[in-house]
């Protein structure tokens, strides 16, 4: 929970990781993608967030808890997980078994979600089943320029897609995390098309969409679509840390969602440990759009903070969110943050 | 005998597709060397992953910008640091198909066409939204034609990304077209130039994460070639 001026904010983290990317767990490529988070960090974090390279190949339960909970604000956290096998041959990047590990230990914590892979047939509708039924999952986490032998990617629109999407369905999981992009095949195509969600936002409307980072690099054709499917939400990690080094960027950002998709599909998410929790809450309600866009954009009240903070992804995986920071909580005439 | 100068300048009209900015403006020319009629380049990119087929562009646009200046006698193009970098410097000047056999199925045409049409919705907005705030109108923005515009560094780049496209260039052409060259209808404008913002924001804001990438990858503040 954060507290700022008299307001209350219920705070999930709507995605985060507990990776192992250490030389012994990888390949040259796995190499690659983990110095690529890493520039993540060290381009767009406060200086004080900047680890060493060996901490953030693989960090500790006891960072992970202590970032989140104890100094993070954060009161509910999804682990959104990424196999990555074809990088991390030894126990994989990010996954589900690896993070029920920690949720054991933590279970009012943590939302454990799984993932599914449409390439692995009817294998695989099998082991989402019993995923499904030994974690209680009611996500799962897609991405889908995950390689895979002699595949380099695949699309949501995809007929085996579809049988997975049937079978979330029946299984109860409703929410599909979808992260895009670079997908290799085939490879003269944009790599970070989103049109496969316009299909399936369509073709399954009792299921929730949620598009990580907001369909960046493709922002326009992610809030295009979203604008016609309301079931599709967007993810805010990545986008976030555009707060500290490029805060007008990210007023832009967020002033576009908030026209295109409105305060009630947009979901807060660290990606930690690429980014920490603690400065993003602090300085996200402390945020305001700059004065002269906000003709175009108008404000960023605490109704919408709240919402984008924890709320909008309460409603989607059912989380009691306490009293004292439920909506009607806002005291009148709250500051919606002045920083501008 | 080839200036340095002339092959920069060479090296400046390639364009990373995506961000529609010269690729020596985005510090990805890590190296130029010039001896006699020999030119040789190295680029470098913001992360290992950059899509493939970007960065075979804007290698194969270097090569060729660089194999087109009077007198040259030699071009090599290097790309550091990439997981595709073995293939596409052997495979430029072969084609895409020849240098990724079995990842693709067509050539780059229809992607390049794809980011030219966004460059040159972005640059619309980009020169649209300046109009207004100047205090033309959206009806203003309807009937305006390319003869009509105030000459200014937004004309130029629209005019540039317009003529990429194909679009007639001429003084009685439309100014507010669809990248088809159709007529935006007077009732659709305020979202055809919503979308245009969102656009703009979105190739802006990706060129702003792609230097801060490049500069906490090489720790550096994009000084360029050396």
């Amino acid at each position: 929970m954060y507290h700022k001026d008299g307001v209350s904010y219920y705070v999930v983290d709507g995605h985060v990781h507990y990776w192992n990317a250490s030389p012994e767990n990888r390949n040259r490529y796995g190499e690659g993608f983990i110095e690529c988070f890493y520039n993540y960090q060290t381009s767009l974090s406060p200086a004080e967030w900047v680890w060493p390279l060996e901490k953030f190949c693989k960090y500790t339960e006891e960072d992970l808890i202590h970032d989140l909970f104890e100094t993070g604000y954060v009161d509910m956290a999804i682990f959104q997980p990424t196999y990555l096998r074809d990088f991390y041959p030894g126990e994989g990047f990010n996954t589900t078994e690896r993070n029920a590990v920690v949720k054991e230990r933590h279970p009012d914590r943590f939302v454990l979600n799984g993932s599914f892979d449409p390439r692995d047939g009817d294998e695989g509708l099998r082991v989402l089943e019993q995923k499904a039924e030994r974690y209680g999952l009611k996500g799962v986490k897609l991405y889908t320029a995950e390689w895979k032998g002699d595949s380099k990617g695949y699309k949501l629109s995809d007929p085996e897609a579809y049988r997975y999407l049937e079978k979330c369905r029946e299984l109860g999981i409703v929410n599909i995390h979808v992260h895009k992009g670079p997908t290799i095949w085939p490879l003269n195509r944009d790599a970070f098309d989103v049109a496969d969600i316009d299909d399936v936002a369509t073709a399954f409307p009792d299921l929730n969409f949620i598009v990580e980072h907001v369909g960046l690099p493709r922002l326009e054709d992610f809030c295009w679509i979203a604008k016609q499917e309301p079931n599709v939400y967007g993810g805010l990690a990545v986008a976030m840390p555009f707060l500290h080094s490029r805060p007008r960027y990210f007023a832009q950002i967020i002033g576009e969602l908030l026209y295109w998709l409105g305060e009630d599909r947009l979901v807060f998410g660290s990606d930690y440990a690429i980014w920490s929790p603690r400065w993003l809450v602090e300085q996200f309600v402390d945020f305001q759009i700059p004065e002269d866009i906000q003709g175009e954009y108008g404000t960023l009240s605490v109704e919408a903070k709240k919402r984008i903070l924890g709320l909008n992804a309460a409603r989607l995986y059912d989380l009691k969110v306490p009293a004292e920071a439920q909506l009607d909580s806002v005291p009148a005439g709250a500051a919606p943050g002045g920083r501008s | 005998m080839i200036s340095r100068q002339a092959a920069w300048a060479a090296l400046g009209q390639v364009r990373d597709p995506e961000l529609d900015e010269p690729i020596t403006d985005l510090g990805f020319v890590r190296m130029l060397r010039v001896d006699g009629g020999a030119v040789h380049a190295e680029l470098r990119l913001p992360t290992y992953f950059c899509a493939p087929n970007f960065v075979f562009m804007m290698v194969g646009d270097a090569d060729a910008a660089l194999r087109a200046l009077p007198g040259v006698t030699e071009v090599r193009v290097d790309l550091a640091d990439h997981f595709t970098a073995g293939e596409i410097r052997e495979g430029v000047g072969h084609g895409f198909e020849a240098t990724f056999p079995g990842l693709t199925d067509g050539d780059l045409t229809e992607l390049r066409s794809v980011f030219r049409r966004k460059a040159f919705v972005a640059a619309q907005g980009r020169l649209c939204r300046d109009l207004l705030t100047q205090g033309w109108t959206t009806a203003d923005l309807t009937g305006l034609r390319l003869g009509d515009l105030p000459p200014s560094a937004l004309v130029a780049a629209y005019e540039r990304a317009r003529a990429a496209i194909g679009l007639p260039a001429g003084p009685d052409a439309w100014m507010l077209t669809d990248p088809d060259g159709g007529r935006v209808p007077a009732e659709r404008v305020d979202q055809y130039l919503r979308f245009a913002n969102a656009l703009r924001v979105s190739v802006e804001g990706n060129a702003e994460h792609c230097r801060a990438l490049l500069a906490a990858r090489y720790s550096d503040d994009l000084g360029g070639a050396a």
